[in-house]
């Protein structure tokens, strides 16, 4: 199924990252010693995508649902259980650290937290140069100033802002840092990870406007990882939508929005708040009933059966496949 | 109709080593019986200093209330001793906060944090207020409520531990609740259900709500009037149908224009507001927001402009509202 699935999206060639049949599966300890397995956590169960070079797709889901840690298998952060990670036709999840290195360089990744993810005692400056230090990109000094200088007005901050520390700086700065470090080895892949969701609604535009212009100034290819759907619509070329460790629905933008096929994507979209009370008046909203189940003990069968508005009976027994419902437009459900 | 609460000119400022931060610099509103108000601003515009305000609950000692009336029934909190604040507090006025794990005591129960309240405000009996907690579970959506009363917070999701925030502050039949970012930290569909629980809640009883927000977005749907925040101050004030469709304050503007939305055509390239928030212990003269308005006139940077009526309860803190309001006009 994936094999096809990803094959019929993109044509070898133009695809940048491939992912096949990925699966992490934490365990849970008990025990006084905490030494006895007491069972899974199937955090990404099954997920296969592609990634067009230049493109960016969108990933979306509710917290819990298995995103980031997609996002963080896709670069070998935390390597998958099981299936395949292709990345410019090499398989990364069968290497060793020492063989994955040198790609690293190619595949970085912007943080939700700008506050947590630049250490306080390092200035920006250092905090920049880190990686072109250690993967050894200057021959000295002098040139990776010149390269911090460079990285930093790239992301539209002032070249003296290198001798600051993180706490001199705001919300939305401190993201452009983000995004510099992750700039510095210039990459051909990046992951955002909610990039934007812990700034304020004034700014999250900005660092939108900027990650767009650069993706079209370097040709970047992004994974964007978000729960806000508005956004995701605006940034992304294709979608994937993900429930408790599944894929339930992927298809380009415009058809995802216009034409939602699965129910989950359906509810999600009618909880997405519009800023306008007239439109609010006359729109129609699916409130799910009840919450997202636990992925420890993921219920039998469809993982949504339990708040599908549409459920039948025999949604509780088989696991619905991800089929092509209409060209370029997948699927996980029954009742479509 | 008579106001509820009607906050006059209030200012709570704090005393830093930086300086004095104007964390709410004259800001004057009232609440109706039973109605949705919404306090829109970004983090730091001084939103929440402003309601804890009401509930007296600043800071100290760096924080105080230094000016300003706030009246509640027409009594001014302010000049309260401790004592009676304190039967208002969860009583009469109770609050709901963004993270409900921090706000609920990890080490209570559920049942024992809703009885606790009752049996502070209320003479009330064991029995007959164990019985009302139960009750309150029921009325705020959680299933098997006599199971759950025993259960420590912990053991509830974070839309469930919201949940019982709600039905903690219901519990004494307040008439005005804030609820102080209410669903920040809860997913979409989650954040739905709380919303639309709160709004039937507070109809059902006729409870005044105000929401505190950063999300303009969030409110649209449940407000009845809107006021915006910036750097300590109200900037603009109206109706939700006026304020989301004739914005006269090009902070408000900028806010609506800078989110992507979901009914409308994708634009190539998304509007932000410039710049950044400004310190406010370090505030430039004239209008706060100048340093990033796309309206800027001369005048901006000299004098701070008020808050000043335009037409039919439609009030803004801008020079040049109106040609602000006539090109908004133009281009819908």
């Amino acid at each position: 199924m994936p094999e096809t699935h990803n094959s019929q999206l993109t044509t070898q060639s133009s695809m940048l990252v491939e992912v096949r049949g990925l699966k992490k599966f934490f365990p849970v300890y008990s025990g006084f010693f905490g030494q006895r397995v007491e069972g899974w956590v199937r955090a990404v169960d099954e997920v296969s995508f592609a990634i067009c070079r230049g493109e960016t797709l969108g990933l979306v889901g509710e917290s819990g649902c298995g995103k980031t840690t997609t996002g963080r298998c896709v670069l070998q952060l935390d390597r998958p259980t099981a299936g395949e990670v292709w990345f410019n036709g090499q398989e990364l999840a069968r290497m060793t650290d020492a063989e994955l290195r040198p790609l690293r360089r190619k595949m970085q990744v912007v943080f939700q937290d700008p506050y947590s993810s630049l250490n306080p005692r390092m200035t920006i400056g250092q905090i920049i140069s880190e990686p072109i230090l250690v993967h050894r990109i200057s021959q000295n000094g002098g040139e990776c100033r010149d390269r911090v200088d460079e990285l930093l007005q790239v992301v539209g901050l002032n070249p003296l802002m290198a001798g600051r520390y993180p706490h001199e700086m705001s919300g939305g700065q401190r993201q452009r840092v983000g995004v510099a470090r992750a700039l510095a080895l210039e990459p051909e892949f990046i992951v955002c990870d909610e990039p934007i969701s812990a700034l304020d609604v004034s700014i999250q535009a900005q660092i939108i406007n900027l990650l767009e212009e650069l993706q079209e100034r370097f040709g970047l290819t992004y994974l964007f990882i978000a729960h806000d759907l508005s956004v995701v619509r605006h940034i992304s070329d294709r979608i994937v939508v993900m429930y408790l460790g599944k894929v339930v629905e992927i298809a380009d933008r415009q058809e995802l929005y216009e034409n939602p096929l699965h129910p989950y994507t359906k509810a999600l979209l009618s909880a997405v708040p519009i800023p306008d009370p007239a439109v609010e008046a006359k729109r129609e909203r699916i409130v799910l009933k009840g919450e997202i189940p636990s992925s420890l003990s993921p219920p039998r069968g469809c993982v949504f059966y339990r708040r599908c508005p549409i459920a039948v009976e025999e949604c509780g027994q088989g696991i619905p496949e991800l089929r092509e419902v209409q060209p370029r437009h997948w699927a996980a459900c029954i009742r479509i | 109709m008579a106001d509820l609460l009607e906050v006059r000119d209030l200012r709570t400022y704090f005393y830093t080593s930086q300086g004095v931060v104007k964390a709410v610099d004259g800001v004057s509103y009232d609440v109706r019986p039973g109605e949705t108000v919404a306090l829109v601003g970004e983090s730091g515009c001084g939103k929440t200093m402003s309601a804890l305000s009401v509930m007296r609950l600043v800071p100290k000692p760096q924080g105080a209330i230094v000016g300003g009336e706030i009246l509640f029934h027409g009594r001014n909190l302010l000049t309260l001793d401790e004592e009676e604040m304190r039967r208002i507090r969860g009583a009469e006025i109770a609050m709901i906060f963004q993270e409900p794990m921090s706000s609920l005591n990890p080490v209570l129960t559920i049942g024992r944090q809703i009885t606790e309240t009752l049996e502070a405000h209320q003479t009330i009996s064991k029995e007959e207020a164990g019985r009302r907690a139960r009750e309150l579970l029921h009325l705020v959506g959680i299933p098997d409520p006599a199971r759950r009363l025993s259960e420590y917070p912990h053991q509830f999701s974070g839309g469930m531990r919201q949940r019982v925030m709600i039905a903690i502050a219901l519990s004494c039949k307040p008439t005005l609740v804030l609820a102080d970012e209410p669903t920040t930290a809860l997913d979409v569909t989650i954040q739905a259900q709380i919303l639309e629980l709160m709004r039937d809640l507070t109809r059902k009883f006729g409870v005044a709500l105000m929401i505190i927000t950063h999300n303009l977005g969030v409110v649209a749907r449940y407000a009845d009037r809107v006021n915006v925040m910036y750097a300590g101050k109200i900037i603009e004030s109206a109706s939700a149908r006026e304020i989301y469709q004739n914005p006269c304050h090009p902070y408000t503007l900028g806010l609506l224009r800078s989110v992507p939305r979901l009914d409308q055509p994708r634009r190539a390239k998304l509007d932000p507001i410039e710049g950044q928030p400004p310190d406010l212990w370090n505030l430039p003269a004239g209008c706060s927001f100048a340093p990033r308005c796309k309206f800027l006139v001369e005048r901006c940077v000299q004098e701070a402009p008020l808050l000043r009526e335009l037409e039919n309860q439609h009030r803004s803190a801008c020079w040049v509202a109106e040609t602000l309001q006539q090109k908004t006009v133009l281009s819908s």
